[in-house]
């Protein structure tokens, strides 16, 4: 079966134990997380996770069910990519040094629309928002000034559509 | 109108029961069992759940409290209790290894959608997380086999937690939910209020019922030629016996049933096409995929109903009654999707069929059930070997009880030969473990069963393997005076693993050749009556002793030692190639 990359969002209670429930949806199948993210939503109270994963649609139809559910899910949507607003942060650490040392490193964080968290005498953090495929352009750039350690977060993401959470809800009988 | 005084009047009127001050949690733990109405509970003490039973001490008139012989046997017995009381049973272990051996039963109950609640006792607060003595992590054990769990860790949190405990356990597509109460909460005191739960906002147990999908299933059956109604547990499980019955009898369409399914429509009825699955019978496996139309009801299409999917119903469409979303689209796709409990869904769909009769397309099924009976039936049950066959030992028992008796079965060779031999005249009477298959059910699910409807006369069909995994159970029958019958098959053999080898492993019986007990022996050092049948002609009168005796009797048949099942749909073949032999 073809697969594809899929952005899920779930809407939950916020309850210890909830993530593990959640997943090992994924696991019984044997379904890789490319990455998981968890906040607070609009809604006061209601928890908000974001989870990639590459499967194919049957089976991503079938998981939003499993997660659905869960007593303690009130909703779960995917979405492809082009349904979705995403970013991610990644922060890559690399020795003051190398910036002394070469024009080139200024050159690449201003190309790149990066920034520079903070410079110490031996090291400074450069941050740079954007999608996978930019931020791992940064990386590859700045790999032959040695990077001491790179960081990035796992995907957040907001759905296109208008409709509301809670109008999803209310259209099944539940209120928030 | 005041806002505030209407609130207050409100509030007032939600409250069900008085506040009592200064109880501890252990109590209040009690006290929220009386209030959900439980007045059974199945368990094992220990340490760190002394204190809830200390308060049950004072409780022994309002609760009964059986102490089986294993945790397992809590888990299956609060199952055949669940099962015929129509609501949740319930379990006590202690942590640790009572807490593990529970999971059994748990995933059991998961898997087959009973409500169970399971009350497990846990280290105290301050210990949590330290590998403390007998300290598990049961709620992440469970999690991927509870319908819900929660740990409590203080005793404000009891009567809420049981309230949802029950509520989720029973509502929508039921199943099992673990609390497990830390001793520090269980001694903490608090003032006790119970209020039922009445919802929880994340969870909704049932849809209201699309109207729409409820149109278009009827045209659907109104069009079809060849419709086949799949009964599931669901249909017990909504209690929608009867509005299957009308149903079926309105639209002349035939109703075959899963292994769960069975006994939710009369086995003797002209409508009735039989048993699905692997080892169902003919006509209905067959006439699958020969069908215009599956009307499947509270089913979930499970890979033994449906064998090799690629290959099942490819000429029908699908209308799936089923209340767990999840299962719509899971294995088998619908054409449309009925998300509602059974009993509403036929409702909904009675006064929009039509009336009519379907005599060539039932004539289908009676030609393959003469064929069935031909190839298999007959030669099953003929008195033509040295032993006595399982078969014979269920007619005769379904000729003598006339179908009324409930069935509870263990797994193996026996439990399908009990649900192809025996005829089911009343609902409710089909107890088993089907989803997971376990082993060692049947002895502990009877006992609960029994204890659920008194009134019935509940029979255990196990094979001498199974009876082996829970048989210490047999000191809980002796102990509270429980009039369980059973019937041990004995053939020297884990009988469904040794058919297997038999047909797909060249005959190499691989660690499935059993010496066994002298099982009336064991039976009578429990002081249980029993009694052995070795020879065919004693069958009839063993089976009346069995019968007439007043308390638990124990009847072991020596059967034929390698006797197969058929009809068969090996794994991965489709449902037409269903051998006869
Ligand atoms: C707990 C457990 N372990 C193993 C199995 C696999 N298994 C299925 S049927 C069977 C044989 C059962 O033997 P017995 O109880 O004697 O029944 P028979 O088939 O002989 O009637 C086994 C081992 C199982 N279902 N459950
Ligand atoms: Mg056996």
């Amino acid at each position: 079966m073809e697969k594809e990359q899929f952005t899920l969002t779930i809407f939950s209670e916020n309850n210890i134990g909830l993530l593990n429930r959640i997943t090992d949806v994924f696991s019984r199948r044997k379904i890789n997380i490319d990455s998981l993210t968890t906040s607070a939503s609009e809604t006061e109270g209601i928890f908000r996770f974001t989870i990639v994963v590459e499967t194919s649609l049957s089976n991503v139809e079938r998981i939003v069910k499993q997660l659905e559910k869960q007593v303690e899910v009130l909703k779960a949507f995917f979405y492809k990519e082009d349904q979705i607003i995403h970013q991610e942060v990644a922060l890559y650490k690399i020795s003051t040094q190398s910036l002394m040392h070469s024009k080139k490193v200024e050159q690449i964080i201003r190309a790149n629309h990066a920034r520079i968290l903070t410079i110490e005498p031996e090291f400074m953090v450069i941050e740079k928002t954007g999608h996978q495929s930019e931020t791992q352009a940064l990386f590859e750039q700045l790999k032959p000034y040695e990077i001491l350690s790179f960081v990035r977060s796992g995907r957040i993401a907001i759905a296109k559509p208008m409709k509301r959470l809670s109008a999803y809800l209310a259209e099944v009988g539940q209120a928030l | 109108m005041n806002t505030q005084i209407q609130d207050l009047e409100t509030a007032q009127a939600n409250t069900s029961s008085k506040i009592r001050k200064k109880v501890t949690g252990a109590e209040a733990l009690i006290l929220s069992l009386l209030e959900e109405g439980v007045d059974t509970i199945f368990g094992y003490p220990g340490g760190a759940i002394m204190p809830v039973y200390d308060a049950l001490y004072h409780y022994d008139q309002q609760l009964h409290h059986i102490l089986t012989r294993h945790e397992q046997g809590a888990t299956h017995a609060a199952q055949g209790y669940a099962r015929l009381a129509k609501k949740a049973g319930v379990c006590f272990a202690t942590s640790g290894p009572g807490a593990t051996n529970l999971i059994t039963g748990i995933a059991d109950a998961q898997i087959d959608s009973t409500p169970m609640v399971c009350i497990t006792g846990q280290v105290a607060s301050h210990l949590l997380g330290s590998d403390a003595f007998q300290e598990t992590d049961i709620i992440g054990i469970s999690a991927p086999v509870t319908k819900w769990n929660f740990q409590i860790t203080k005793a404000e949190e009891i009567p809420g937690t049981i309230a949802k405990a029950f509520y989720i356990a029973q509502n929508g597509r039921p199943g099992p939910v673990l609390i497990d109460i830390t001793k520090d909460a269980q001694f903490e005191t608090i003032d006790f209020e119970y209020q039922k739960c009445q919802k929880i906002r994340s969870y909704r147990p049932v849809p209201p019922l699309n109207h729409q999908a409820i149109l278009q299933a009827a045209q659907l059956i109104n069009q079809a030629q060849k419709p086949m109604v799949l009964m599931g547990q669901g249909v017990s499980l909504a209690r929608a016996e009867k509005e299957l019955l009308t149903f079926a009898e309105k639209t002349g369409i035939p109703i075959a049933s899963t292994l769960l399914g069975l006994s939710s429509f009369p086995t003797s009825h002209p409508l009735y096409v039989g048993f699905l699955g692997m080892h169902g019978n003919y006509g209905p496996n067959v006439k699958t995929n020969e069908a215009d139309l599956l009307i499947a009801v509270g089913m979930r299409f499970d890979d033994r109903v449906t064998g090799d999917l690629k290959r099942y119903a490819q000429k029908a469409k699908v209308i799936h009654i089923e209340i767990d979303p999840a299962e719509i689209d899971k294995n088998v796709k619908a054409d449309v999707a009925v998300i509602a409990d059974a009993k509403e869904a036929l409702q909904g769909l009675l006064p929009l069929v039509k009336a009519q009769e379907r005599p060539d397309w039932l004539q289908e099924f009676a030609a393959c059930d003469q064929t069935e009976h031909d190839q298999v039936v007959s030669k099953t049950l003929a008195p033509n070997t040295p032993k006595v066959k399982m078969a014979e030992v269920i007619d005769a028992l379904s000729r003598l009880t006339q179908g009324q008796a409930v069935i509870v079965t263990d797994v193996g060779q026996h439990q399908m030969i009990a649900s192809r031999y025996y005829r089911f005249a009343q609902p409710n009477s089909n107890i088993t473990s089907g989803g997971l298959g376990t082993m060692g059910f049947a002895l502990p699910a009877a006992l609960g069963a029994k204890l659920a409807r008194p009134d019935r006369e509940v029979i255990a069909i196990i094979g001498d393997g199974g009876f082996q995994m829970t048989a210490q159970e047999l000191g809980t029958l002796m102990q509270y005076q429980i009039p369980v019958k059973m019937i041990i098959l004995n053939n020297s053999f884990l009988g469904m693993v040794r058919q297997w080898q038999e047909l797909f492993f060249d005959k190499r019986y691989s660690f499935t050749e059993m010496a066994n007990p002298d099982f009336v022996a064991l039976a009578r050092s429990f002081k249980i009556e029993a009694q052995q049948v070795q020879a065919r002609e004693e069958l009839s009168s063993g089976l009346e002793n069995l019968l007439n005796h007043k308390g638990s009797f124990l009847l072991e048949v020596v059967v034929e030692k390698e006797d197969n099942v058929f009809p068969m749909v090996p794994t991965g073949e489709s449902v037409s190639n269903i051998r006869l032999s």
